[in-house]
């Protein structure tokens, strides 16, 4: 079974996603803030991380750089999941090594399940 | 253009009272006034320079004179632009950090809604009432950042105006206090209430001073670390009374201190502990204490804790 670790501040994502995704077989591991989400990506060994930008104690941004500085969790493909629409932010985590996207308001439920499922075929 | 408009046009304090600024910072009309000095101050240094003085030094002088006073209108006049720039792009701030705002609710909202309607999830029925929750929620939320809003435009155009009555200021904190309850035992927050005995009724708006107390108490209990101690505090202080809230929160870092009575404006430090809030509160306390005649400030130390305190003057009704 594939783990996604997902790392959000908004607990009704963690329902209302993790619901749909562990329906479609995934191990779902929330986090609810970037400390905690660091923490877990080190010791579950996800095989996806899904993650926010805007994050109570350590943001988004920093929790990707630490993220691929380390050598246990550099390889650990990364979706970027959030409102900021900016586009020196998306060019920003890019560069930091995400591998997708996805600014929430764009997609309905079933498209980001949809996006996050192709993640792994890539 | 109908007579109509230009008439309209011409209406000067009509136009200045539109951008909310007070004539004597309005281009418009510092323009006018700028014109008509240059008119009268040529037609009066021609006049006393072929009447009166025959020392063509002195009438230069007069001239150099009268430029300088241009030169300083002309820079207030810039000022006023700048104000207006400034305010047209606090404008376009606002609307930026607004729609920010609304959309995680709205992203909540959306996706609850996708999940509750998709016939390819199954939903036991217990978990569909937690989603119906979850919309009760997200609603609430995009429901109280829109009535902040509100509050923050009616300030700005003047229009908030406090219907006063006499009250026992004792007996509206009793109140707030009792509706946080819920929230403040949800994150282990102790609240303890000290109020001097027999202090007099005062003259103010029951609805305002109760938004402020609220918002105040609201934050403390917001902010709040571990084993949160929130201590309250009514005394009179003079003419005054003394309001005080004393929390043993995050507290706020010495650098943004100076901003946090300003709009929108949030500590560095509490983006970083919760994401939510509109940065409105103490906006809106500042501005009803001030109206009141009275007087609000704090003192924080990060990682301690903070302290708010107001004082209202103790006004007689007036009838």
């Amino acid at each position: 079974m594939k783990k996604i670790l997902f790392i959000e501040d908004e607990s009704a994502l963690h329902k209302t996603i993790g619901e749909v995704l562990t329906q479609q077989g995934y191990e779902m591991i929330s986090a609810l803030d970037g400390e905690i989400g660091l923490r877990l990506a080190q010791t579950k060994k996800p095989d996806l991380i899904l993650l926010d930008l805007i994050l109570p104690k350590i943001d988004g941004f920093e929790v990707l750089k630490q993220l691929k500085e380390d050598e246990k969790t550099k390889d650990i493909l990364v979706i970027v999941l959030t409102n900021l629409e900016g586009m020196q932010d998306v060019e920003r985590a890019i560069k930091m090594g995400a591998s997708t996207y996805l600014v929430k308001s764009n997609y309905n439920l079933e498209e980001v399940v949809e996006k996050i499922k192709n993640a792994f075929d890539k | 253009m109908n007579l109509k408009n230009i008439l309209e046009q011409l209406n000067l304090p009509a136009q200045c009272k539109k951008y909310n600024l007070s004539l004597w910072q309005c281009p418009q009309f510092l323009f006018l006034i700028m014109g008509i000095i240059i008119i009268v101050s040529i037609l009066f240094v021609y006049a006393i320079g072929t009447k009166y003085i025959e020392d063509p030094y002195l009438v230069a002088l007069v001239v150099i004179g009268i430029a300088l006073v241009l030169l300083i209108l002309a820079f207030i006049i810039t000022q006023s632009f700048e104000k207006l720039a400034e305010a047209n792009r606090m404008k376009s701030e606002f609307v930026s950090i607004v729609s920010h705002q609304l959309r995680s609710p709205l992203s909540n909202l959306k996706w609850t809604i996708d999940l509750l309607l998709s016939e390819k999830v199954e939903l036991e029925e217990k978990k569909e009432l937690e989603y119906l929750k979850i919309l009760e929620e997200n609603a609430q939320r995009m429901g109280d950042l829109i009535s902040d809003l509100l509050i923050v435009s009616r300030i700005e155009q003047g229009r908030f105006s406090p219907r006063n009555e006499s009250i026992f200021l004792k007996d509206l904190i009793d109140k707030v206090i009792e509706e946080a309850n819920i929230f403040s035992k949800a994150v282990n927050a102790e609240i303890s209430f000290k109020s001097e005995e027999n202090l007099p009724k005062i003259f103010f708006d029951p609805s305002q001073i109760k938004m402020v107390i609220t918002n105040l108490l609201d934050n403390a209990v917001r902010y709040i670390k571990d084993k949160g101690k929130i201590e309250i505090k009514l005394a009179k202080k003079g003419k005054n009374l003394y309001f005080e809230i004393k929390d043993n929160g995050v507290g706020i870092p010495p650098h943004d201190q100076k901003y946090i009575f300003q709009k929108f404006f949030r500590s560095q430090n509490v983006l970083k502990r919760q994401t939510n809030g509109s940065g409105l509160g103490l906006y809106i306390a500042k501005s009803i204490i001030e109206k009141a005649d009275g007087r609000i400030g704090f003192k924080s130390q990060e990682g301690i804790g903070s302290t708010f305190w107001f004082t209202l003057p103790i006004k007689q009704l007036k009838k």
